[in-house]
């Protein structure tokens, strides 16, 4: 189930580029991935001989760029499982998706008193929608405690769940712990309160294979950028009769049925979701990012960047002082930080070799606050990095240590 | 990029600062006007305390968390504007603004410590740190001034 990291890394056009003179070392996936020549030509192709708008036009190739959007959608539907493709909305990205679904849903049928479950361990994308609706309607946030090593738990989860749960917004996999989420077990009970469930699986589409009728969860977000795709496009997901049955929170173009002066009626979903001219190219590109990342396989690589990240973590540890914070997690993210070195600091020790790490917040700063840290790094591990990255990191991060016990001490 | 523009960066005169920062710990004392700045993407956080007699700055003082960078140069900062005019910070402030940047800067000025972070202009990712300090103390006089 191995992959051919060589024959893939052809298709990255950017890494026959240098960065700061040094050949491009990119570990900051988690953040956007690199795209492949695949994507970039169905985008290219879509600005260069289909390029028209879509649902209008009865000529020829208005056509054709209509069934390649809609085509685009059937991949994301079989990508996910969903029963049909009218369970697929596009949108500009995750933070979209999750806006829509606080939104339409949450604005509309949530009062005071109602509880929203979230986590410490969500990306501001995730819960800063409830956050706001809560200020909104009067509902309370409610957070998963998390255990002693950041895992969003079910026992935990049990803690919090109660009659007045009305919302479950919860990650699939956090940005940062790279954790997975118990989401199928989680969902199951929510559904005995009668409460629905919004997955942000932003980091979890992109490295595994996910049904959405296994799962049972009710609205599920993610972005194109992070698997391969253009950015500017994302996706929600949502169960049929719950979608169908929203408010749309943009109003416009191609979302209507009929339009009166003073009432107007809108089409079914997803359309109702997508008002105006919508990311036509991008959910091409996505498309072509689907195709390429299935004929490579989800099992595979999820294995690749395990493997990496396994190899990773032993040679951290060999160097010594290096706290990572997500030891035990199964997915290709590594969160931590060199002993006495601000990230900051060290973010830059990594530039000046040319490998790209994240250092910051990571968006999620309750979680910040939970580890006691104001900032980690982040190396995020994806189907195109190799052995030796990895050792280009390690030695980077043994050099930064070494520079900064020689600066500092 | 090589491990020479990194020395360029973290100059002696930056450790030092950093390891032995001068004018650090804020003053409960009357007189002191505050000044609390964030960079949300990082996590610096620092504040910034000025105190003005006669149109002079009389003492500043600074306390916070954030890389080398970030609380060097607020130590740098505090000890560069120390016994100036309101009119001479404002005029130092700026012209560290342009050297971090990599831009042309007036030499004559009295910039203390502070030309050291010229290193900085190399990492532009990095000018916020650099700043943040000067920024906070930058407001504190422009709200006195009001
Ligand atoms: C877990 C998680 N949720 C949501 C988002 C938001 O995605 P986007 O910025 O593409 O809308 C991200 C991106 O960093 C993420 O990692």
């Amino acid at each position: 189930m191995s992959i051919d990291v060589n024959r893939i890394r052809e298709d990255f056009p950017i890494l026959k580029e240098k960065m700061n003179g040094r050949p491009l070392v990119y570990l900051d996936s988690g953040a956007t991935t690199l795209k492949p020549q695949a994507v970039i030509d169905a985008v290219n192709c879509y600005n260069t001989k289909t390029t028209s708008n879509v649902h209008r036009g009865v000529y020829q190739l208005s056509n054709d760029a209509t069934e390649l959007y809609e085509g685009a959608r059937e991949k994301v539907k079989q990508l996910i499982n969903a029963k049909t493709s009218s369970e697929i909305v596009f949108t500009k990205g995750a933070t979209h998706s999750l806006n829509l679904v606080a939104q339409s849903f949450g604005l509309y049928h949530l009062k005071a008193g109602d509880e929203i479950i979230v986590s410490e361990l969500e990306h501001h994308s995730s819960f800063l929608p409830w956050q706001h609706v809560a200020r909104v309607t009067g509902a309370i946030l409610k957070f998963i405690p998390l255990d002693s090593a950041g895992h969003i738990t079910i026992e935990n989860f049990k803690k919090v769940l109660s009659e007045k749960t009305k919302v479950v917004a919860i990650n699939y996999v956090s940005n940062v712990m790279g954790y997975e989420s118990p989401i199928k077990e989680i969902t199951a009970l929510a559904h005995e309160v009668g409460a629905i469930v919004s997955v942000d699986a932003a980091q979890a589409v992109p490295h595994m294979k996910i049904d959405v009728q296994d799962l049972g969860c009710d609205f599920l977000s993610f972005s194109g950028h992070k698997m391969c795709g253009p950015t500017g496009v994302g996706v929600l997901y949502g169960r049929y009769d719950l979608l169908n049955s929203l408010e749309p929170i943009e109003f416009g173009g191609e979302m209507i049925d009929i339009v009166g002066e003073t009432t107007s009626t809108w089409k079914d979903a997803p359309y109702r979701f997508e008002a105006g001219t919508p990311v036509i190219a991008g959910a091409i590109g996505l498309g072509a990012a689907i195709d390429y990342l299935e004929s490579i396989g989800f099992d595979a690589i999820a294995q690749h960047e395990l493997e990496l990240r396994q190899y990773a973590v032993s040679e951290l540890d060999k160097l010594g002082g290096i706290t990572i914070f997500n030891r035990d997690a199964q997915t290709g993210i590594i969160s931590f930080n060199i002993d006495g070195v601000h990230p900051h600091d060290a973010a830059t020790i990594y530039d000046a070799e040319g490998i790209c790490v994240r250092a910051g917040h990571h968006c999620a700063q309750p979680l910040m606050g939970w580890l006691c840290q104001p900032a980690t790094l982040r190396a995020s591990f994806y189907l195109y990095n190799t052995k030796e990255e990895v050792d280009a990191f390690v030695e980077a991060t043994r050099k930064g240590k070494e520079f900064f016990d020689g600066v500092f001490f | 990029m090589s491990f020479s523009n990194l020395e360029q960066l973290y100059r002696q005169v930056i450790m030092d600062h950093y390891k032995n920062p001068r004018n650090k710990g804020l003053l409960q004392e009357d007189g002191y006007h505050e000044v609390h700045l964030k960079n949300p993407t990082c996590g610096d956080d620092i504040t910034v305390q000025v105190k003005v007699e006669d149109g002079k700055l009389v003492d500043l003082r600074h306390q916070g968390t954030g890389c080398s960078i970030c609380c060097s140069s607020a130590s740098v900062m505090t000890q560069t504007l120390k016994e100036k005019t309101l009119d001479e910070a404002q005029n130092i402030t700026n012209n560290f603004y342009e050297l971090v940047k990599g831009n042309e800067y007036d030499e004559d000025l009295d910039m203390g410590d502070s030309p050291v972070y010229q290193g900085v202009s190399k990492f532009p990712a990095r000018v916020k740190c650099a700043t943040i300090s000067w920024k906070a103390a930058e407001q504190a006089i422009n709200e006195l001034k009001k």
